[in-house]
């Protein structure tokens, strides 16, 4: 069975691929959605597309499927139409399928499912790789503020924490947000660290 | 009305047509209706259609035609959809490259106050490019893309074989002119004033000089939701037609502007969607803009109300290029994606002119005239089509045996 992924991404196409390999798939192929893409897929005949609901190219693969000669037999969109449950999943994991009419429906299924998981997991790996970039930014701007309350006001880092820990409670705002607001004031006023 | 506050998910694309519903959240009319309105946006037609299909949603900012063509069973898993509210009229351009524009009247102002001298240009210049030129439509059943079939159409122009016509999301119009992959494309604004901004293409042609009161997006929903909840429909449809009216109204341009170029929402600076709303339009990089009477309506002369006649003037088209074939059943089916009766249901008490009729002739209007309507006076703007030509919804097949129409396949 023959598994085209388009994807900008290379890093959730290799996921997805490593997912695959391992359930024994070997005929998989990463197709980047740029250029004359459809035309390299048409010449491909795969029985199986998997694109990133996210993906603007969507409507362009979707005319190809449409006016395409090259492919012997329709292909359409999402396997079982009957299982809204999968079709749910899919959508909230972002992964659209193009299959093959024809193709069994458990092969089918069961290369969807992999798919959901692989975006799913993929989407939490990025999700805790955005959360670990912003807790570095976060502690950056403490510091950074910190720093300043400790010049300009002569306090030790301790005291300068507990100064900004304090303002925050009292406005209800996050640490962060006042020590980004410190920053802010602070270069508006010019001065410099 | 009820005090009980309804979620509604409602899909968009990133252009400038999707404002009501960003006006309907921002400027607080969802929340006066007691609708808590969630957008999301989407960056292609196919995901904006399967999550609205799928139940993702409970509506969607959709191309008609598209809405016409899902209820078909032409586009994927079918499923009946309904439009009881148009969101605008018009405002989309066709955009060439400057090499072919170039064969075209060097006045690109003339170019789009005659429309039918236009398309003869257009036509002569096909034959004088360096291929077959490839034009961008964003999709398949795009009322853009009906609009450039019917405008070049006029011409002799075959576009199916004449041109080679390359779906892309409109987003990567701009993109794909500046590679060359394309020579030019038809979409919503703000897509062509950024392509005339960056110098890389002029305007030759404008769909409300194509049909003065041509339909672009409507507000659609599955037809089983929309009868499962009237209420959340009526409340919603509340929303969305004083939304439309701010919208519409030149005073708050400015601010609407600024409420569009926000990431979340359109994406482009102000003063590229400033022009569509305005009607003062770029049509060459460098040239005065030049003065587009009814370029995008939001809301006056009843814009919103969804003329059963209008839908079958879209299945007639989808008939013409072979893209449906014709039947007494589908024909039936278009007209009634457009709920002319869900929209008066829902607007009965807002002292909204309420048109009289729920069909009308098309494009036999050529100066406002009065017509019958409920409450306040409705007065309708000139809607002729640029031939001249007269779309009589009860008399189709007569229409398209006027018109050149190729066998389906």
């Amino acid at each position: 069975m023959r598994i085209v992924i388009v994807d900008d991404s290379g890093l959730r196409a290799t996921v997805l691929e490593e997912g695959l390999r391992e359930a024994g798939y070997d005929d998989i192929h990463v197709v980047p959605p740029h250029g004359a893409f459809v035309a390299r897929i048409e010449r491909m005949a795969p029985d199986v597309v998997l694109m990133d609901l996210g993906n603007p190219s969507r409507d362009t693969l979707e005319e190809m499927l449409v006016v395409s000669r090259a492919l012997a037999r329709p292909i359409a969109m999402f396997v079982d139409q009957s299982d809204d449950q999968m079709i749910g999943a899919a959508i909230d994991a972002g992964v659209s399928a193009y299959v093959v009419d024809g193709l069994r429906k458990d092969r089918v299924k069961s290369i969807l499912e992999l798919a959901i998981r692989r975006f799913n997991a993929f989407a939490k790996m990025q999700a805790e790789l955005d959360e670990a970039r912003s807790a570095l930014a976060d502690r950056k701007a403490i510091d950074r503020a910190k720093a300043l309350l400790m010049k300009s006001r002569n306090l030790p880092e301790p005291e300068a924490y507990a100064l900004l820990r304090t303002t925050a409670m009292n406005q209800g705002k996050k640490i962060v947000e006042v020590a980004e607001a410190l920053i802010t004031a602070h270069s508006l006023l010019g001065g410099t660290e | 009305m009820s005090r009980i506050v309804t979620p509604v998910s409602v899909a968009f694309l990133p252009l400038t047509d999707s404002a009501p519903l960003i006006v309907a959240r921002e400027k607080g009319f969802a929340a006066e209706a007691g609708i808590e309105l969630f957008l999301h946006k989407t960056t292609s037609w196919a995901t904006l259609r399967d999550m609205l299909v799928y139940g993702q949603v409970q509506a969607a900012h959709m191309l008609a035609p598209l809405a016409i063509a899902v209820t078909l069973g032409l586009s994927q898993h079918p499923a009946a959809l309904s439009a009881p509210f148009k969101l605008n009229l018009n405002g989309s351009a066709l955009s060439m490259s400057t090499e072919f524009a170039a064969a075209l009247d060097p006045d690109p102002a003339k170019r789009i106050a005659d429309p039918v001298g236009a398309a003869h240009d257009f036509a002569a210049a096909i034959g004088l490019h360096r291929r077959k030129p490839v034009i961008g439509v964003v999709h398949r059943y795009s009322s853009h893309a009906l609009m450039l079939r019917y405008w070049a159409g006029f011409a002799g122009v075959d576009p199916d074989r004449d041109l080679a016509l390359r779906v892309l999301p409109p987003s990567l119009m701009v993109e794909a002119m500046r590679s060359g992959e394309i020579d030019g494309f038809t979409a919503g604004e703000p897509w062509s004033s950024v392509a005339v901004a960056a110098g890389l293409a002029e305007i030759v042609a404008v769909g409300s000089r194509i049909w003065r009161r041509g339909v672009e997006k409507v507000l659609a929903m599955r037809t089983d939701w929309m009868d499962d909840n009237p209420d959340t429909v009526d409340r919603l449809i509340v929303a969305m037609a004083r939304a439309a009216a701010w919208c519409d109204d030149p005073a708050n341009h400015a601010e609407l502007a600024a409420l569009l170029e926000q990431p979340a929402y359109v994406g482009q600076p102000a003063p590229a969607i400033l022009p569509a709303l305005a009607g003062r339009i770029m049509l060459r990089r460098g040239a005065a803009p030049v003065e587009i009477d009814d370029f995008l309506i939001f809301a006056r002369e009843a814009a919103n109300f969804p003329w059963r006649s209008q839908a079958l003037w879209i299945y007639s088209q989808l008939v013409r290029w072979g893209m449906v074939a014709a039947s007494e059943d589908a024909e039936r089916r278009a007209a009634d994606v457009f709920r002319s009766d869900i929209y008066r249901r829902a607007l009965a008490k807002s002292g909204l002119p309420m048109p009289g009729a729920s069909m009308k002739v098309e494009g036999a209007i050529g100066a406002p005239i009065g017509v019958g309507s409920h409450g306040a006076t409705l007065t309708l703007g000139p809607d002729r089509f640029f031939d001249g030509r007269i779309f009589d919804p009860q008399n189709i097949g007569a229409y398209l045996t006027e018109a050149d129409t190729p066998a389906v396949e």
